[in-house]
């Protein structure tokens, strides 16, 4: 999930990080097609191995925003004593991806085992800056979690990562504002515009649900719409930000953003959190990750809150994954195989799942999404609904062909400039997805890879 | 005519003066909305310090909420994630303490020597000090970066500490300072009565340069207080963060998968870390103001 307005100071910042990683991707993408060099670093070693390391002990440094990230390692060295890990929170999504790009281009300074959310994993796996964890043997992992958080983490059959969570798309809804105007939950996303106009005619106040521009929302609905603007096949991009789905989302999208239906809230902002509380948006499409945060963020929301799956727009069920991460090795890590024992415990032990279950966060193991205890939970927050059935349901959704940029960190960061202007000028998302496309192409074939040639 | 006209009685003449000047509306107001300017972002700091999250999203921006929470607001701001707030503070303390005290130490020191010194390469060095001044901090950020990094100084106290010990413009304002306010003779007297160059300078010369010296002190410590991007990049392990970057660090927990929004300690850490800073601001004022029209009239 990426921020959608930063302030000046984080503009400047931005850009300075742009730099360096610009000198990153392309020192790494000489790298990776002058030789077979690169491949051969590569571990290989076997789940023994891991277990050896354990054993042997050593010291980590684990680099995460996850509010639970502390009591994991907590329990991970209780268990393995040898073991020592710092858990440094370097800074949440973008601002740790700077700090990470940043020591990698520096050649030190790097953790061993970083937080990476799926959107930037190829990134980083693509500048050869993380180590493949079929190496030791992980792949034997893949029917532990769900089809595509596995997806998200495999980049061109390497495994780059571990999944940590995961963020299937659904409808979050104030039951009370559409009871009190007589509304039906939307199901499609043409019942959702007729209930955006019905709502905000009804209270000029209410909107249906608020978008300032935000690439970590609009690429996820993109993805669920059935668009493929990405395909990506070692350096060569091609990019189509006007493909059948992108379209049929964009399409869709202006019928809401065009009449001013949609609130001019960018969300995480301040005022965001306080519309979540005083009943002006309706909706918040989200990932499943949103009702825990909700409920421990917006006590005024209690009871009023519900969640359903996420529109469609032919009746096919099908939704996207928004946001989550996985934990990836390092190449930079002096003790790899060590590194990887602690991502596998991390992600795949009941032990440390059940701590971050606890923490509120929505896990990506099949075990635990399927546990009667998890489904059967009906919190008072949300008027007693078993949400949980609700989002495993949308977990299991999730169409898995989806592919992002190798430069999406660069990609999100242009976002505002570009289609953020068709937001403020309330005019065709189709016109500001063209001007990003144009920025991705040029940007691309300066880093290096060879894009729409 | 024209001349007559001109001819004004004597006593319709305000003498103005340059404690008298006169009085213009225009003025008044352009100063009354300059202070606004000034206050306002102050009064709002503090009006919301005293919320609560839930007030803070429910009530006017310079008006007061229905609670008045400042004290367990401050209470939360220095106990939230094991006190890591203290932590900053101390932090910051240091980086001003060690980093912005040496830099008043080193540009008095060398501006000193500078200007009652003639030495081989005086013009080359005037120069780079000049040229240093130019140069903006932020642009060597990022070759700093680089260099700490090959000595694996970075995530260390002393990536921040080592940049902050120079101080260009401190050197050049002591320097100029010196000649004005340290008489070579009063140096040739003491030298005559057998003092040395150290005893000089420490007995005689400093008290002569207190002025300039706290001028500097008073321009290094905010410039260290405020410090950010250089340890936005230098940085990456909260434990040795200053209260910059590691308040922005708690507004951006309000973002993301594992979003928790703190802006109440948000606004009441900022207030809580302007604190110091305007109380070094009144103390030192008088030195400030003596320090600022150094040389401005020939004695």
């Amino acid at each position: 999930m990426s921020r959608t307005i930063r302030p000046a100071a984080r503009r400047t910042v931005a850009a300075l990080a742009t730099s360096l990683l610009a000198a990153g991707l392309l020192s790494a993408c000489g790298g990776a097609t002058s030789g077979a060099d690169a491949g051969s670093s590569d571990p290989q070693a076997s789940l023994a191995d891991l277990d050896a390391a354990l054993e042997e002990g050593g010291e980590l440094t684990y680099w995460t925003w996850t509010p639970s990230g502390e009591a994991q390692a907590e329990a991970f060295m209780a268990e393995y004593p040898n073991v020592t890990v710092d858990v440094v929170n370097a800074g949440t999504a973008t601002d740790e991806y700077t700090k990470l790009q940043n020591a990698i281009a520096a050649g030190s300074g790097a953790p061993d085992v970083a937080q990476i959310e799926y959107y930037a994993l190829q990134q980083f796996a693509i500048s050869d800056s993380l180590v493949d964890l079929n190496g030791f043997g992980l792949d034997s992992l893949e029917d532990q979690f769900t089809a595509s958080t596995w997806a998200q983490s495999t980049v061109e059959g390497g495994l780059y990562g571990l999944p940590q969570d995961s963020g299937p798309l659904i409808l979050m809804y104030n039951k009370d504002l559409f009871d009190e105007h007589g509304i039906d939950v939307p199901t499609t996303w043409d019942e959702y515009i007729a209930a955006a106009r019905e709502l905000h005619d009804a209270d000029p106040s209410v909107y249906i649900t608020n978008d300032a521009g935000d690439p970590g929302f609009a690429q996820p609905l993109i993805w669920q719409a059935g668009g493929h603007p990405y395909t990506v096949d070692g350096t060569t991009v091609s990019l189509d930000l006007q493909d059948e789905g992108t379209r049929r989302w964009a399409d869709m999208w202006n019928q809401l953003l065009e009449p001013g239906l949609l609130a001019d809230i960018p969300t995480w902002s301040d005022d965001w959190w306080k519309a979540l509380g005083n009943d002006s948006l309706a909706t918040i499409v989200t990932g499943a990750w949103m009702p825990g945060i909700l409920e421990g963020s917006v006590p005024e929301g209690a009871g009023k809150w519900r969640v359903a799956p996420i529109p469609s727009y032919d009746g096919d069920p099908v939704t996207a994954e928004n946001g989550g991460s996985s934990q990836a090795v390092v190449k930079q890590s002096e003790n790899p195989a060590l590194a990887a024992a602690f991502v596998r415990w991390l992600n795949s032990s009941e032990d440390s799942v059940n701590v971050f279950l606890e923490s509120g966060g929505f896990p990506s193991t099949t075990a635990q999404l399927n546990d009667p205890d998890f489904l059967g939970a009906a919190p008072d927050y949300f008027g007693g609904q078993k949400i949980n059935e609700v989002l495993v349901q949308a977990s299991e959704n999730v169409s898995t062909d989806w592919q992002y940029l190798p430069y999406q960190v660069y990609a999100n960061s242009v976002f505002p400039d570009t289609v953020g202007q068709s937001y403020t000028e309330r005019g065709d998302l189709n016109d500001g997805l063209l001007a990003w496309q144009d920025k991705l192409v040029s940007y691309g074939n300066a880093q290096g890879f060879t894009v729409n040639k | 005519m024209v001349r007559n006209r001109r001819v004004i009685h004597p006593r319709a003449r305000r003498p103005f003066s340059v404690t008298r000047p006169p009085r213009s509306t225009a003025l008044t107001l352009l100063m009354c909305l300059f202070l606004l300017y000034a206050l306002v972002p102050l009064v709002w700091l503090f009006v919301n310090a005293t919320k609560t999250q839930a007030d803070l999203f429910s009530s006017f921006g310079l008006a007061f909420g229905d609670s008045f929470a400042l004290w367990d607001n401050i209470a939360r701001t220095f106990t939230y994630d094991d006190g890591i707030y203290l932590r900053w503070l101390g932090n910051t303390m240091l980086y001003v303490v060690v980093g912005a005290g040496g830099a008043t130490l080193l540009a008095t020191l060398a501006g000193y020597g500078l200007a009652k010194f003639r030495f081989p390469g005086r013009a080359g060095y005037f120069a780079v000090v000049l040229g240093a001044v130019a140069v903006p901090g932020t642009a060597l950020a990022v070759p700093t970066f680089l260099l700490f990094s090959q000595m694996g100084l970075t995530n260390t106290p002393w990536s921040i500490i080592i940049p902050s010990l120079i101080s260009p413009f401190g050197l050049y304002l002591i320097w100029v300072y010196t000649i004005d306010s340290v008489p070579t003779e009063l140096l040739e007297a003491a030298r005559l009565d057998g003092a040395s160059e150290m005893r000089t300078f420490f007995t005689i010369s400093v008290r002569l340069l207190l002025p300039g010296i706290v001028t500097v002190a008073l321009f290094t410590i905010v410039a260290t207080w405020n410090n950010y991007f250089l340890p936005l990049i230098m940085l990456s392990d909260p434990k040795w963060f200053p209260l910059t970057v590691g308040l922005n660090q708690w507004s951006a927990q309000a973002a993301g998968v594992a979003a928790e929004p703190i802006f109440n300690l948000v606004i009441t850490g900022s207030l809580v870390a302007i604190v110091p800073i305007i109380a070094i601001f009144l103390f030192l004022q008088r030195y400030w103001q003596s320090g600022l029209s150094a040389g401005s009239v020939k004695q």
